[in-house]
């Protein structure tokens, strides 16, 4: 019987329209009532004894690790999983359109009153469905939605659906799922379809696996089910729960949910039997021929692939039926269907076609996984009988092996140059044999004209945007095999199509990646800069941050790389100017750790400039360098010290006697120091440096200048503040100058004092500026100042110092032990211990600071028996009260007393120094008791 | 205080077959003992009759005649009177599922008109304040297995402006869809399968449907009311599908909604499926294939 019927949809209850549920909750419709979960099914189901929640869900969360480290086993960590495609999907398919959900989770309203309702009464049967809508909310049409806006519904979703879960409402995740499915067949804003079947698959996923969880945790007891499970394992109630489910997506009304949605669960069909899987994929994969439209029908495909991958990988069979499939229904993108589609959303072919390359990507990357290099070939003929489609072989070129693809490049790009366009841009196919060709190498001695043929048609492309983007892809394998002058070529072409309108602008990305590229491959840096187009290359970049980014990229590659020292004027001029690049772009908004880091790159440049010995024109870089980067301290300090080192160096060649011609080069380096320093803000940078250039001044016998340094650097002792910031942090300064203070003492040893102004000037003028500086409250510093300069002047009497510069007459050889100066510094030490005395006092008088005060007595004691005559009596004398002082409030280490006591003791049985063992008997250690 | 009575079959899917033993347990759970005045469970498998509304007028003079038909019907105490302890108590039982008389145990169907339903009922007799506990349970049988081999009898078909019957317009668009079942005698655990191909069509298509169809007829000699109504609709084709390309064709019979063909004096329950497609133009086209359904 054949009727034919026009227009019959009321008679049909709506069947036909696509807005009516497939799951439909009115009560009495038969089919809905299966899967409102009071059918008797169902409450076997539900009545199922649970294993208490809290088990549950940890012994699956553990379970489902494993499970997945199990997965990942079978299918290899050389597949490349779909989490990493998911992103770039989402990231690449965008609209600005606006998007629409259409969720039906109620009942029909428009259906007629079911002829077996009316055991219940027709108020009740209203009652309850009102009472259905107000909890699921029967049909929500949501427009006008943004991509974002989108996004979250579709995860709202997710959640509801996990919360719908773990609140036993089973029937309401299962519409929800299928609602989901159900948006997949709708390709309004089609630009954004594959973005939005990443997102409602995720929902799948979801799906699929709190089945198979529950499934599995059914049969948990006695003990987990091992991972390698069969049927037989499986108890009766989980078998018949599982067949449940399949029952119901069985009856699910429409073709695309009813594939979804079995696709999704297809891993529980382990629980049934063996053969459960691999009679179910061919099948879903034959039903898919049912969906009309191939864009939809391509990523369903896509989608059964992957669950294919993920539950039994070994079954290529009903992956390769779906490409042949896929095949097979491609004469329908040129269908009228289609085409009027497009008009209507005004989208071009093109566009088009590349909303299938994810899909077809991935079907392909399944395929070729581990494949038998037969079946690629075998494959690649099939495209070829397809006429050489464009769409198909840019997948192909993109999924197989990037060693299948480069050994048989030459044919690529032979079926490249064939295919007719179709819409489809060849510049795209040569960016995804030039991205395989990056991956495997070509035969050698096709290399050249793979390169020729490729940019050929690269260099054609009009559109900026699409030609960067394929250049940057090729930019890879020409610097791979070839040398500077072919990689040259190709960045005049790359400037020639990006100048033009700025094109550059838009194309910074690709920009940086090409220049990474190149830094990948060139790191002979000469060679690099002796590309002509590199730098114009690099004016492109006129965006300042980026222009930083390039030359610190470079910058690093450098560092890592230049191991040897250069002097190559190509290099310098070169990197000189992108150090300037990064240097200019500092400014008052430049954070502190950006600074650091490009001071840091540019120091280590300056560190690889060397040019052996030429030593002026060493100096005469300093002194650009030192025009050049300015702003950036910790660069002006490292030329000071390359100068410095440059002025030893000198010193060196010269093996200490400079010639007159060198003498005047070193009071050059050391006038460039002198000049260089005041310009640091840091103080303690300047007084180290004072100290240091002035140590090297003296070494090279410069001693005005080595006066004028020190001079300069107790000049400004007064300016060094209370407190510094060190890290972020503000801490005293004052045990930071006590070093200094201490090491610039043990400089002044060997300073011969200046003529004309009188003895041991420089001591007193430091002393006088120690006296004078405003010291912290309630602190020894200043004492202590004193107590360590007496080891100084005890040094400073002695006939021969501990140690000289070799040629330079220290005082000790300037007076000669002249009386006069002894008395001189004689009436220093007195002067001192007095002062220092005064301040014992002072501290005795108040309780709180007797520890001070015995640790102060402590050391000056120490340095009285260290560096002073004990055989005169009266020092003897201070010294015994100095101990008792010390012991007096038994404010001292004990350990620290027998130690020095021990040290007094060993110090007594040295030749003429029997007198200590005198002093030695009158210093008691305190009885301890 | 609380009780709850429960009914737990030994078999997770509840099918039984004739001759076979129900058994199970009947779980009791309370916080203290309690009094009762016996326990009894009753088997009870019926066929409900009704009369679609549209044929009450009709055919009102047998309206009567519809009354449900029992086909089993036994009690057996469980327990007598006396006390259960407090906490949950199991009282095991077995129910042999057989017939005293020559009636068949038609397999369980849940239809519109016709409904065959097997059940367990517990009744627990309390003292006169308290109320009398009830639960029940359904449980599902199958008929015996067909003995004789099922021909599969498939078969082709061709649907073209030509062959449709009623047609009225004379300007139909041209289309040629071939396609075959592969079998009309169809085991009822096994997929409805086939192919379809749409070689040509002028006009795109919607949709391509399958329809599964339940006629069920009540009555005797004396009149009869037949109504066909629809179990399910399964989507094979979604959209203008490739031209050319074989689509197959699936279906799972569903549970309880579908049995083995039946035929007896007073009713009838039969399965017809439809091949459905439907033009863009919401023109609709149905080839019916009645089904024989049967159990091995």
């Amino acid at each position: 019987m054949v009727t034919d019927t026009k227009s019959r949809r009321g008679a049909r209850k709506g069947s036909t329209s696509s807005s009516s549920s497939s799951c439909s909750s009115a009560p009495a419709d038969p089919l809905s009532s299966m899967m409102d979960g009071t059918d008797p099914l169902s409450m076997f189901a539900a009545s199922a004894p649970e294993p208490p929640a809290l088990s549950h869900s940890a012994s699956t969360g553990d379970l489902g690790r494993k499970r997945k480290e199990k997965e990942e086993e079978a299918v290899g960590e050389d597949f490349e999983p779909w989490s990493t495609k998911r992103g770039e999907i989402l990231a690449r398919f965008t609209t600005t359109e606006k998007l629409s959900i259409n969720l039906c989770m109620g009942s029909d309203k428009g259906k007629a009153p079911n002829p077996g309702s009316s055991a219940v009464s027709e108020k009740v049967r209203t009652r309850l469905e009102e009472l259905d809508d107000l909890e699921e909310g029967s049909q929500k049409e949501l427009l006008n939605l943004s991509q974002q806006d989108y996004a979250n519904r579709i995860e709202e979703l997710n959640q509801s659906l996990k919360e719908a879960w773990a609140s036993d409402q089973k029937v309401k995740a299962l519409k929800i799922v299928i609602q989901c499915s159900k948006l997949l067949s709708d390709t309004s804003v089609i630009q954004f379809y594959p973005s939005k079947f990443v997102l409602i698959t995720d929902i799948l996923d979801t799906f699929g696996r709190l089945v198979y969880d529950r499934i599995w945790s059914m049969c948990s007891e006695p003990r987990p089910l091992p991972d390698s499970f069969t049927a037989e394992d499986v108890n009766d109630t989980a078998k018949e729960t599982c067949l449940n489910w399949f029952f119901k997506i069985a009856s699910i009304r429409e073709l695309l949910p009813r594939l979804y949605v079995e696709a999704a669960i297809l891993k529980c069909n382990r629980f049934l039997n063996k053969s459960g899987i691999p009679e179910t994929l061919p099948r879903l994969t034959a039903m898919i021929r049912g969906i009309g439209d191939p864009l939809v029908a391509a990523y369903t495909r896509a989608y059964l692939c992957r669950v294919g991958m993920e539950v039994a990988p070994h079954l290529k069979d009903s992956l390769n039926r779906n490409f042949f499939d896929l095949l097979g229904a491609f004469r329908q993108i040129s269908g009228e269907s289609v085409q009027k589609q497009l008009l209507q959303q005004r989208v071009e072919v093109p566009e088009y076609l590349t909303l299938y390359s994810p899909a077809i990507n991935w079907i392909l990357q399944c395929i070729a996984y581990r494949a038998p290099e037969p079946l690629l070939t075998e494959m690649m003929e099939r495209c070829k009988k397809l006429g050489n489609n464009a769409l198909l072989l840019n997948s192909v070129t993109r999924a197989f092996r990037p060693e299948f693809v480069a050994a048989r490049a030459t044919d690529f790009i032979g079926m490249i140059k064939d295919c007719d366009e179709a819409g489809f841009p060849k510049h795209l196919l040569f960016g995804s044999l030039g991205r395989s060709l990056a991956l495997a190498d070509p035969p050698e001695s096709e290399r050249l004209t793979i390169l020729n043929e490729a940019w050929k048609v690269v260099t054609k492309v009009r559109s900026p945007q699409d030609y960067i983007n394929c250049a940057e892809i090729w930019v890879e394998f020409t610097c791979r095999h070839f040398a500077k002058r072919e990689v040259n070529t190709i960045l005049a072409d790359i400037i020639k199509h990006m100048t033009p309108d700025r094109a550059f602008e838009d194309a910074y990305p690709q920009l940086q990646s090409v220049i990474r590229k190149i830094l990948t491959y060139f790191q002979d840096f000469s060679v690099l800069f002796s590309m002509e187009r590199f730098l114009p290359f690099l004016d492109m970049f006129q965006k300042d941050s980026v222009r930083v980014e390039v030359c610190r990229s470079i910058m690093e590659v450098f560092i890592r790389h230049q191991l040897e020292l250069t002097k190559d004027p190509v290099i310098l001029n070169a990197m000189l100017h992108i150090c300037k690049t990064m240097h200019d772009s500092v400014n008052a908004l430049t954070l502190e750790d950006e600074k650091r880091s490009s001071a840091l790159l540019i120091i280590g440049f300056i560190r690889m400039v060397s040019f052996g010995r030429d030593f002026e024109q060493q100096l005469s870089f300093c002194v650009e360098a030192r025009a050049t980067f300015c702003n950036l301290e910790p660069v002006l300090v490292q030329l000071i010290h390359t100068v410095n080192q440059l002025a030893m160096e000198t010193n060196r060649v010269m093996r200490g006697s400079h010639s007159r011609k060198t003498a005047a080069f070193v009071r050059a380096c050391a006038a460039y120091s002198f000049i260089t320093i005041p310009s640091l803000s840091s103080i303690f940078s300047r007084l180290s440096l004072y100290l240091q250039s002035g140590q090297v001044a003296l070494a090279n016998l410069c001693l005005s200048q080595a006066d004028a340094f020190l001079q300069a650097a107790v000049s400004i002792l007064p300016d060094v503040p209370r407190s510094i910031s060190v890290e972020g942090k503000l801490r005293s300064s004052e045990s930071f100058l006590l070093d200094f203070i201490n090491n610039f003492m043990a400089a002044l040893l060997v300073v011969p004092d200046h003529p004309e102004l009188g003895v041991l000037y420089l001591v007193r003028g430091l002393l006088n500026m120690v006296q004078d500086y405003t010291w912290e409250d309630n602190s020894d510093a200043k004492v202590r100042v004193y107590v360590s300069s007496l080891p100084l002047l005890a040094a400073m009497s002695q006939e021969s110092y501990i140690y000289t510069i070799p040629k330079v007459d220290s005082n000790e050889t300037l007076y000669g032990g002249d009386p006069k100066f002894l008395s001189e510094i004689n009436k220093l030490c007195e002067t001192l211990i007095a002062q220092i005395l005064d301040h014992l006092k002072t501290l005795g008088r108040d309780e709180t600071s007797t520890r001070r005060q015995s640790a102060l007595a402590f050391s000056l004691f120490g340095v009285l028996v260290a560096h002073g005559d004990l055989r005169n009596n009266k020092l003897s004398q201070l010294a015994v009260n100095l101990w008792n002082l010390s012991h007096k409030h038994g404010g001292c280490e004990a350990r620290a007393s027998v130690r020095t006591l021990e040290f007094i003791k060993h110090q007594a049985q040295q030749p003429d120094m029997s007198h200590l063992a005198d002093t030695l008997q009158r210093l008691a250690l305190q009885s301890r008791t | 205080m609380s009780v709850t009575l429960d009914i737990r079959l030994k078999r997770a899917n509840k099918v039984y077959h004739e001759g076979e033993v129900v058994s199970g347990v009947v779980v009791l759970q309370c916080k203290e003992s309690l009094q009762h005045h016996g326990i009894s469970l009753t088997m009870e498998g019926t066929v409900n009759l009704q009369l679609s509304s549209k044929s009450v007028g009709v055919f009102e003079a047998f309206y009567n005649s519809v009354k449900p038909i029992q086909l089993i019907s036994s009690l057996i105490e469980v327990s007598k009177a006396g006390k259960i302890p407090g906490g949950k108590t199991e009282i095991p039982f077995e129910f042999p599922l057989s017939t005293k008389s020559n009636k068949v145990l038609y397999e369980t169907y849940h239809g519109v008109f016709v409904n065959i339903q097997y059940s367990l009922r517990c009744d627990m007799k309390r003292s006169l304040l308290a109320k009398d506990l009830s639960r029940s349970c359904e449980f599902i049988v199958h008929c015996q297995p067909q003995k004789s081999k099922v021909v599969p009898t498939p078969v082709n078909f061709t649907i073209t402006p030509d062959t449709l019957q009623n047609s009225r317009e004379s300007s139909l668009p041209k289309f040629l869809i071939r396609g075959n079942l592969d079998a009309t005698n169809c085991v009822i655990s096994r997929p409805l399968t086939g192919e379809l191909t749409v070689d040509n069509s002028d006009v795109s298509i919607k949709s391509i449907e399958l329809q599964l169809v339940r006629v069920e007829t009540c009555g005797c000699a004396e009149g009869y009311a037949r109504d066909a109504t629809e179990i399910q609709n399964i989507q094979m084709a979604e959209g203008d599908v490739c031209h050319g390309l074989p689509i197959p064709i699936y279906m799972v019979f569903p549970r309880l909604f579908t049995c083995p063909t039946l035929e007896t004096t007073n009713f009838k329950v039969e399965f017809e499926v439809n091949v459905v497609v439907v033009f863009h133009d919401d023109h609709l086209i149905t080839e019916n294939f009645p089904l024989k359904l049967c159990r091995v």
